[in-house]
């Protein structure tokens, strides 16, 4: 044992603290992710407002953590929820159990669930963490109206499929998911 | 189905001296593997017993071969010449020295296979996300096995307006329909309901019925529709009240038993957080086969009604129930129980401040004026006919150890001595298959040249028993229907009908055609009788006497689920259980010795029955009654069974669900529905139908009742709970542990059990005569199967699809009375009169048909019983243009 190996020792302290601080400054200041980070999940509008959700529990099949309860509903004329005969009527993501991998948003055969980039997933309280519908769906913008309402933008839900990557193009009916709409358009 | 269970004999090519081809076989080759089959097999079976699968939709082992969906076309050599194009394996059966070549081997099958499946899903709505099949779709499975991976088809599909609702519980999408004809081959064949049939042609060819083809018509309405739904190999038909409930891989799938009825059929049980979503058929080719009714299938939310009970109830000083520790119910149960048998009097009894105030007007107007009589004493036990043979066992010890009676009676239906004796000397012990007491099998009714109905509407009241006797009729079986008119079920089963007056069947019995009697004579005929013989006095003798006199076999075809058990576990008056007469001294110490209890006297008079005892509770002799699952409803006189319940001092109910007799009752213990208990149904044919727990109510998915879990208990282990709070050990503590002791009670009463129906016979009272004339006018009435029964509650689909009631008349009669087809007529009763709608039909002159229970649109019921209605009797007619209601009668 040699004289300065104690001193050696501090030479990765030492060399350290002239490199960049990795440290974040969260809470007081955010950082912003990666544009396509799995943050927490969205459940899509149609540009009238009626959920994308048809409550197929796809999402819940693909999901390995199982984390994902999805109990499917029935539209009816008085009381529609989403284009088409059926919505989501339960629809819980525990976050819990959530791993990020994402694969629900590979399964989900409407593009109605979507990841947001929001992260901050944690709470005091487990009961929480369980997200369920209302948390999770997309707010409403200008030109959405609340469900239940009848179908605004065509006679049944293929007008809703067929037509919704041009509506989501038009400037008057805003999309919250105008983006994601255009990638897979150009990606055919 | 036949076929999984042997698996052929395969080898391969490169073997030298094979065997000879077995008797009736022909020897084929199939993918480079030669088989040896039977003579007539399909290629797609012998290909199944060989672990090949060809794909297929159409194709059902239980129906007819059709050969539409294609889907099945393999490759078959003949005599060394290949066939021109691939051929439907399920249609074309195996011959000698045939080669076949499935998808497996050859490419030409499999790019025919992938051609049909192209074509199939040309007009596919490939709606799988919304569709209730996906997940265990054999459309989405086959298109991968055997589809092409990518879709040629970019035209428009053809739509079809959807979900359409053929009935209030099937909907049709046509869109998703492969037209396979299951659905129509299973309705012609095997239901015998002809609604839904294949429409138009090419590419409009669809599936409909009357009312989607022309916009009007009748309903797809059948006891049996939702099979179709379950044999759809599709999405095309689906049903309304699983409609988007769930997917397969979130259900847990438990194999049950029928609750329903006393078919014993095998079902699967699907469930999910606690709460059955769906019931399906399950598979026994000696029971059921794949069938099950829409009664079993549909009726399963009673479990999670809002009136479910799941804690005990003690009624409190204030006269109001109220939750209570077991402890403390079963404590007070004992100690009212002890008090009510050893007539010690029941201070302060709080039913009896609620009984004066809720008196109604059929509460006979007696019972205040003779304060000085015999104190009351002794306790009736009512346990009802939905038991399973555990709790019935536990029924039965209780009555004989703890209260010490034989006055204990399941049948709460009309009932008779005579029928006792009847069944003690034809049905209480046998079974199949039992060396000494063979009964009558669903096999046996396949086989038998003759069958013969007494009292029994199979389709209402046992709708397994109709199958299969439809299935036999459709293979030359001639099916008779000792009956009034030409009900659904006479028309399915070859439409034979020996038509008799109501009241007067034994009659009729008695001089049969001289055909009938003959066939009855040859081997293998059976004779079915229904538990509503007891309705007319000298029926079952009669029947008893034609089996003598003609060598058919009998069997006793029960409504309910738990009667057969009952009767085997002594909860009848005159028998023990196991199945020794009650006045037998040597059948009942050999009960007492089995029990452990050698020295112990057991009760020896034998008691009194479902009347006997709500009359003498009535009456005040009785002190106490206990009460299992019963209807008031349902019971021969409500009035009677209503005053009983008032006038008696202690009443303890083991119920499900509150009902007439909690809102009685002083102690209330909840016991389990069928799903949360194991247990054994023994069906008509006396097979023990073994079930485990659909759903654990203690393990981690607890039944949820209201938000609280519903931890309820079987009737076995409340009652030894509670025997054990009276110094009685019971020893049923859980239903395995009451199986095993009823198992080696029944084999200790052996000999007793042959000697009980001379017992029975010389104790039996034939009720008097009282026959004053002939009734210008006789009713005749069953019960329909959907008729408002407690276990159909919270089904709003089901009861849709419920056979509306009509009062039915021959034209004659009805011309004579001034009735109109159509038009509301009313029966009228001692105690009211039930106005229906009437029909036309072919019942003999100056007899009125109409069903024993109606539902009214309010929810309640009114029974024909309850307006002192009873069939053979005389009944009266008036026309009139009311609606479906009561109406009291002053008298
Ligand atoms: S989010 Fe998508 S995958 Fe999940 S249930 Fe709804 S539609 Fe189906
Ligand atoms: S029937 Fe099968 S393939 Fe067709 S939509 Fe339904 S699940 Fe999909
Ligand atoms: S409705 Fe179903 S069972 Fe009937 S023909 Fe169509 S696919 Fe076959
Ligand atoms: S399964 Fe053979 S033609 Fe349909």
């Amino acid at each position: 044992m040699g004289l300065f190996d104690g001193v050696a020792g501090f030479g990765v302290t030492f060399s350290t603290m002239f490199r960049k601080v990795v440290t974040e400054d969260y809470p007081r200041v955010k950082k912003v992710t990666a544009p396509r980070y799995h943050g927490r999940h969205q459940l899509n509008r149609h540009p009238d407002g009626l959920e994308k959700c048809v409550g197929c529990e796809l999402c819940a099949w693909a999901c390995p953590a199982d984390a994902i309860y999805v109990e499917g509903g029935d539209n009816t004329d008085e009381e529609r929820y989403s284009p088409g005969e059926r919505y989501g009527a339960i629809y819980q993501i525990n976050y819990l159990r959530c791993i990020g991998c994402g694969l629900c948003i590979e399964a989900c055969p409407t593009r109605s669930l979507t990841m947001t980039n929001e992260y901050e997933l944690a709470d005091d309280d487990r009961q929480d963490l369980i997200y369920d519908k209302e948390r999770l769906l997309a707010p409403l913008l200008p030109g959405m109206e609340q469900p239940p309402h009848p179908m605004r933008l065509g006679e049944d839900e293929q007008d809703y499929y067929v037509q919704g990557p041009e509506m989501a193009r038009r400037r008057d009916v805003h999309d919250s998911t105008s983006d994601e709409i255009d990638i897979s358009g150009a990606a055919r | 189905m036949t076929a999984a269970s042997e698996r052929a004999p395969e080898r391969t090519t490169q073997d030298e001296d094979l065997p000879p081809v077995p008797e009736g076989h022909v020897r084929l080759t199939i993918d480079d593997r030669i088989v040896d089959a039977p003579q007539g097999e399909l290629i797609i079976r012998t290909c199944e017993r060989l672990g090949i699968v060809v794909p297929r939709f159409c194709d059902h082992p239980l129906l007819d071969p059709a050969g539409a969906c294609r889907q099945c076309l393999v490759e078959v050599e003949m005599n060394g010449r290949p066939m021109p194009k691939p051929q439907a394996s399920c249609t074309m059966t195996v011959a000698d020295g045939m080669v076949v070549k499935t998808q497996m081997t050859s490419a030409v099958a499999d790019k025919a296979q992938q051609g049909v499946m192209e074509l199939l899903l040309i007009n596919h709505p490939l709606d799988c996300p919304v569709c209730d099949k996906g997940g265990e779709c054999p459309l989405q499975n086959q298109a991968m096995s055997s589809g092409r991976a990518e879709s040629r088809f970019v035209e428009e599909k053809r739509t079809f307006a959807k979900p359409l609702p053929i009935s209030d519980e099937v909907l049709l999408d046509r869109e998703r329909c492969v037209l396979c004809q299951r659905c129509t081959r299973f309705s012609r064949q095997i239901a015998g309901d002809q609604f839904i049939e294949l429409l138009e042609r090419g590419a409009h060819q669809q599936i409909g019925t009357e009312e989607t083809a022309f916009g009007e018509g009748e309903d797809f309405q059948s006891y049996y529709s939702g099979n179709t739904i379950q044999i759809c190999p599709v999405g095309a038909l689906t049903s309304a009240s699983y409609r988007f409930r769930s997917r397969p891989f979130d259900l847990v799938s438990t194999p049950g038993v029928a609750e329903h009825d006393s078919s014993g059929a095998s079902v699967r049980r699907d469930w999910r957080r606690g709460a059955v979503q769906r019931v399906l058929a399950g598979e026994d080719p000696e029971v059921n086969e794949e069938w099950i009714d829409d009664k079993t299938r549909f009726a399963f939310r009673y479990t999670q009604a809002a009136d479910r009970i799941t804690r005990p109830l003690v009624r409190g000083a204030d006269g109001a129930l109220h939750d209570a520790s077991w402890t403390e119910a079963l404590e007070r149960a004992a100690s009212l129980l002890i008090a009510a048998r050893d007539g010690l009097g029941v201070s302060g009894g709080p039913s009896q401040t609620l009984d004066d105030s809720d008196a109604t007007p059929l509460t006979p107007g007696e019972g205040e004026e003779d304060t000085e009589r015999e104190p009351k004493r002794g306790v009736g036990v009512l346990p009802g006919g939905r038991l399973t043979v555990e709790d019935a066992y536990a029924y039965g010890k209780f009555a004989r150890l703890a209260l010490g009676t034989n006055d204990v009676d399941a049948r709460a239906r009309v009932s008779s001595d005579e029928e006792l004796d009847f069944l003690a000397a034809h049905v209480v012990g046998t079974g199949p298959g039992h060396v000494w007491a063979p009964s009558v099998t669903y096999g046996a009714l396949e086989s038998a040249r003759t069958v013969l109905c007494v009292a029994l509407e199979p389709e209402e009241e046992a709708p397994i028993v109709l199958l299969r006797l439809r299935k036999a009729a459709r293979a030359g079986t001639r099916v008779h229907h000792l009956g009034q008119w030409s009900t659904p079920a006479v028309v399915k089963t070859g439409g034979h009908l020996v038509r008799a007056v109501p009241g007067e069947e034994p009659v009729a019995l008695d001089a049969l055609p001289d055909e009938l009697d003959a066939a009855l004579a040859a081997p293998g005929a059976v004779i079915l009788v229904g538990e509503r013989a007891a309705d007319v006095p000298g029926l079952y003798d009669a029947v008893g006497a034609l089996a003598n006199r003609t060598g058919a076999k009998v069997a006793w075809v029960p409504r309910r689920a738990g009667e057969r058990g009952a009767l085997d576990a002594g909860l009848v008056p005159g028998l023990l259980p196991g199945g020794g007469a009650v006045a037998d001294a040597g059948a009942r110490a050999a009960l007492a010795s089995a029990w452990g209890l050698a020295g112990t006297e057991l009760p020896a008079t034998p008691g009194r029955d479902l009347t006997g005892i709500l009359r003498a509770a009535a009456d005040g002799e009785l002190a106490g009654l206990v009460v299992g699952g019963v209807e008031l409803d349902d019971l021969p006189d409500p009035a009677l069974a209503r005053a009983a319940l008032r006038e008696a001092d202690v009443v303890v109910s083991l119920e499900q669900r509150h009902s007439e007799v909690t809102e009685l009752a002083d102690v209330v213990l909840p016991v389990a529905p069928v799903i949360h208990k194991s247990g054994t149904f023994r069906n008509w044919e006396g097979r023990d139908r073994r079930f485990a727990t659909t759903i654990d109510p203690s393990g981690g998915s607890a039944g949820h009742v209201g938000g609280r879990a519903a931890i309820t208990l079987p009737d076995c282990r409340v009652l030894d709970t509670l025997a054990v709070e009276m110094d009685v050990d019971l020893f049923t503590q859980t239903p395995d542990v009451a199986a095993a002791e009823f198992t080696r009670v029944a084999a200790a009463l052996t000999d007793a059990r042959s000697a009980a129906h001379g017992h029975l016979a010389a104790a039996r009272q034939t009720p008097a005569e009282e026959r004053g004339g002939e009734p210008a006018l006789r009713l005749a009435s069953w019960r329909q199967l959907l008729d408002g029964g407690r276990l159909l509650v919270d089904e709003p689909e089901l009861a849709g699809t419920a056979r509306p009631p009509r009062i039915r008349v021959s034209p004659t009669t009805a011309t004579r009375l001034g009735l109109v087809e159509g038009a509301m007529a009313g029966l009228e009763g001692p105690r009211g009169a039930l106005h229906l709608p009437v029909e036309l039909a072919d019942l003999p002159d100056d007899v009125v048909w109409a069903p024993a229970r109606v539902p009214q649109p309010d929810g309640g019921v009114v029974t024909l019983a309850a307006l002192g209605l009873t069939h053979g009797g005389p009944v009266a007619v008036t026309g009139g243009q009311r609606d479906l209601t009561i109406e009291e009668s002053p008298a």
